[in-house]
This record gives structure tokens, sequence and C-alpha cells, in this order.
């Protein structure tokens, strides 16, 4: 049987907490000059770089990063895509864990971002929280009496905090169970987002689930509700849809699970989109403790390492569309067939 | 802000533009009214409305002075252009922020130092707008008026130093 690792591990694969600031006296990115922009990381790149955080970072200067490299942050999560794909000064901060990132020059002047597996987003708003609180007096963020902290987007005034809940949601999926998660979510002013973040797409039955209101409630407001309302609630509907999946037809449930895990372990050729959702199978299985064989920490993984820009890095070289789903399916079987 | 005459809280602010310079007057309600300067808080509920209602083409709003950003185009791309157009278009985008934030009127939290005592002091600042949001509805000026010099007095005191870890 396999054991949690994290908790509420086997529906929230990951937990984030991001705070939105800008610096005091400079416009907002959308209109600021390139030269305004360079000031602006000039006047926190300093803050960064010294030991006040006591956070050890490892700096990028997206400007000039190679393409791979910015495709693997973004896979990673630790950078968003507009991040990965625009121009002009940027970078981001990266700590040694790679479980912490701070973006410069994304949608605010800093992104502070922390990710931690299972539902924790706890831990993580305290790594920034301490973050911020280092930095904030050596840089000097914009704070209004009446809106708090100051950003481009009114979506994003207040708080500046969003917590986001990555969830795994095949059997409210398989029992068409998500609409009302959806409308629920929108009720809450949630929003609910693909695996990718922001204008993606669900993949691998992975769903981003965060708070849209910053403003009247306070971090621990938030934080106490998304973590002992909001996620329960979401996950406790998908085991009970895992369960009801079970009760119904445990046949179809363990036939379905058993083909998607014998396919993974012998195609030769796997598009990403197949992929993620044939391990979102495997996922499923392991959690119902079908597959006992495969630790859920290594289908967690997976999801990572079959991305076009790990397997770029893994091979070394720049992969044709046709390489890249060779390389993914060789990958997959290697790490499913060693079970 | 104290006042540009004299030692008390200011409780008007304009900007003045003119052929491309700017310039900024404080005054307290005393000097308003001896310079002819209209009170926000003194003008009848209607007019207060206008200010605050659709932007007409013909009486639009000074861009912001720091950023040039608009009220016409914040609106349109629902972007502030820089941490001075919150002020410079005052009550104009408080509906904005509101709609974009279910409703929510003020901050609550944390703020730069994070002290109990500043979050005292920002949890005072949000009773007193409250307090000023309900006394301009009830057109009790005078009130209105003491609340904004209790307020610009409170935006005035230090931050307090941050609490030892």
């Amino acid at each position: 049987m396999t054991l949690p690792q994290a908790p509420e591990e086997d529906v929230v694969l990951s937990s984030r907490a991001r705070l939105a600031r800008n610096v005091g006296d400079m416009p907002f990115i959308h209109t600021a000059s390139e030269d305004q922009r360079r000031a602006i990381m000039a006047s926190v790149l300093p803050a960064l770089a010294g030991d006040a955080a006591a956070e050890s970072t490892q700096w990028t200067d997206l400007e000039t990063a190679p393409t791979l490299h910015r495709r693997l942050l973004f896979e990673q999560h630790l950078i968003s895509r507009q991040h990965a794909d625009a121009r002009g000064p940027r970078g981001v901060s990266v700590s040694d864990d790679m479980a912490m990132s701070v973006m410069l020059n994304e949608e605010d002047h800093v992104r502070m971002h922390a990710i931690a597996p299972g539902l924790q987003p706890g831990v993580c708003f305290e790594r920034i929280r301490d973050f911020d609180i280092a930095l904030e007096p050596l840089v000097g963020w914009a704070f209004h009496e009446r809106w708090g902290y100051l950003s481009a987007c009114p979506t994003n005034t207040g708080t500046g905090i969003r917590f986001s809940a990555m969830l795994h949601l095949p059997a409210l999926r398989l029992t068409r169970e998500l609409e009302k998660v959806r409308q629920a979510a929108k009720d809450l002013h949630l929003a609910v987002r693909g695996y990718y973040g922001e204008g993606s797409e669900s993949s691998g039955n992975f769903y981003q689930v965060s708070n849209q209101i910053t403003l009247g409630c306070s971090e621990e407001e938030l934080l106490d509700r998304f973590v002992n309302t909001i996620v329960p609630g979401i996950v406790n509907y998908e085991r009970s849809a895992r369960q009801v999946l079970l009760k119904r037809d445990r046949v179809a449930v363990v036939d379905r699970i058993e083909r998607d895990l014998a396919i993974l372990r012998s195609a030769r050729l796997l598009k990403v989109d197949e992929a993620m959702r044939r391990l979102s199978s495997i996922r499923l299985g392991c959690c119902l403790d079908i597959i006992k064989t495969i630790p859920l920490q290594e289908v967690n993984e997976l999801f990572h390492d079959i991305q076009s820009g790990h397997l770029q890095n893994a091979a070394d070289a720049t992969l044709s569309p046709i390489q890249s789903q060779e390389a993914r399916a060789a990958l997959v079987r290697k790490r499913l067939d060693a079970r | 802000m104290k006042c540009d005459r004299c030692n008390k809280p200011a409780v008007v602010h304009q900007v003045i533009i003119k052929n491309g310079s700017h310039r900024e007057i404080h005054l307290c309600a005393d000097h308003a009214a001896e310079a002819g300067v209209p009170n926000p808080g003194q003008q009848p509920i209607n007019q207060l409305m206008t200010k605050v209602g659709p932007a007409s083409p013909r009486a639009a709003m000074p861009a912001c002075r720091c950023c040039g950003a608009t009220l016409t185009r914040i609106r349109k791309d629902a972007l502030f252009g820089c941490p001075s157009c919150y002020d410079t278009f005052g009550k104009a985008i408080n509906i904005m922020i509101e709609r974009a934030q279910g409703g929510a009127t003020h901050h609550v939290g944390r703020g730069p130092g994070g002290s109990e005592r500043d979050e005292a002091r920002r949890l005072e600042s949000r009773r007193l707008v409250e307090e000023l949001d309900q006394a301009v509805r009830a057109e009790q000026y005078e009130r209105a008026a003491e609340i904004k010099a209790k307020l610009a007095s409170l935006a005035e005191q230090p931050p307090s130093p941050k609490a030892e870890s």
C-alpha cells in the first residue's frame, strides 16, 4: 500500500502561495519603459542578492537566457508562460531547493512564489511572507492606506496574496460532476484553471483552484478559509466520487487503469496529452490501491519529466516532435517497467 | 498632509495642470473656503455623484501626472498605470476595484512593518473611511470634514518600528 507522504496527496498534487508587490515610485510594468524596467530590477536585485532574506537563490536573466532554460523553468512552475515568452528586462531568482521563486518584471514588479507538495499552502505562505518582510525595508513597496499593496490589476490589490492548489479530479470528471465544482468555485470567488495556470485548459485531470479576492480579508483569514473549507470541500467531493465509481463498476475502473498501465509500458510514441491522460489514470490507480507497485511520488514526478523541455534537457539536444514522442515513451516505459 | 498656509490637516487637494506643468494645492477647510476652492466634503450629494458616474468625453478627468494614464484607458484595460493612479482618480475608480474584489472596500491584513500597532492603525483607518462614506451619504458635511481631518492625521503618523523577532 502507498503511504501518504504529503497532506491530502491523493487529491492535492501541490499547493502554492504567491505575493504580488510593486516598487513604490515606479510605473507598473505595462506602462514602464525599458529603462524603467531596468531601474526596477536594479532596485530589487541587490536586496535579492543580499542575505537579509536568509534564502540562497540563483538568479536567471530571462532576457538573455536560452529558450530551453526558460521552458524548463516554466514546466517546473517556477515562472509563468507569460514570463517565459515575454521580451525585455526581466528575470527570476530561484531558491536552491527549487521550491521558491521571485519573478521580476512579470505582471507586477515582483512576484514571490512558493510551492509545496500536497495541501500545504501555509508552509508556502510563511516562506514568502518572511521573504517579503525581509525585502520590504530594502525596496519599499507601493502601499495605500485604503487599498493595501497596490498592483496594476485591481484583482491583485490588497494583500496581493494568492493561494492555489493543484487538484487531481479524475473521478469528478468521469462522473460528470465537474461543472458543479466550477459553479461552486465561481460563487465562492475562486478561479479554476488548468495544469499550466492562467489561460490553460485541464491536462491529466488537473485543475488549479485559487482565490480571486485579495482585498478585505487578511492573509490569515484567506489561508484559513482555503485550507479548512474550500479545498477540503473539493477533496471530499472527489473522494466520494471515487468511491461511487468503485461501488458502481469496480471492474470497469480496474480495467481502464490496467489498460492504461499496459499501454504506457509498451508504447513507442507518446504525445504529451496522451501521456498526461494515461498517467492520470495510473495516479488514480495508486490512490485507490489498485496499483500497488508504483509509488505515487514516481507518478507525480513523471508529470514534470514528460514535458518537452525536460525531455530535451535530459537528451541534451533539440528534439523534433516525433523525437520528443519517442523519448517520452522510452522514459515512461523505463520508469514504469522497473516496478 | 498639512495645509499649504497653516499647520492644520489639509482636506482639499487639487492638481492644476497648465501649459504642460503641474502644481499641487493642499488646503485646510478654512483656507479652502477663503480661497474659494470647493471642498468635496461640503458639496451637495448630486454634485458628488456626477463625479463618480460614467466619464463624459467633454469632462474627462486629467491624466495621471506620474504616468500619463487616463481614466478612459484605465477603465478600458482594467489596469492602473502606476501607484499614483489610485489617488489621482479617487472615487472614479472605487467601483472598479470593488467590483473586481467581490464588493470589498478596504484592505485588511499586513502592511509595511507588519506590527500590531500598524494593524490597529489600518483597522482604525478602515472604520473612519466607512464612517466618512456614511456621513457623505447622509449629507452630514461637518461630520465628514471632522472624519477627514482624523484620517489625514492618522495617515501622517510615522509607521511603527519593525517588531523584534
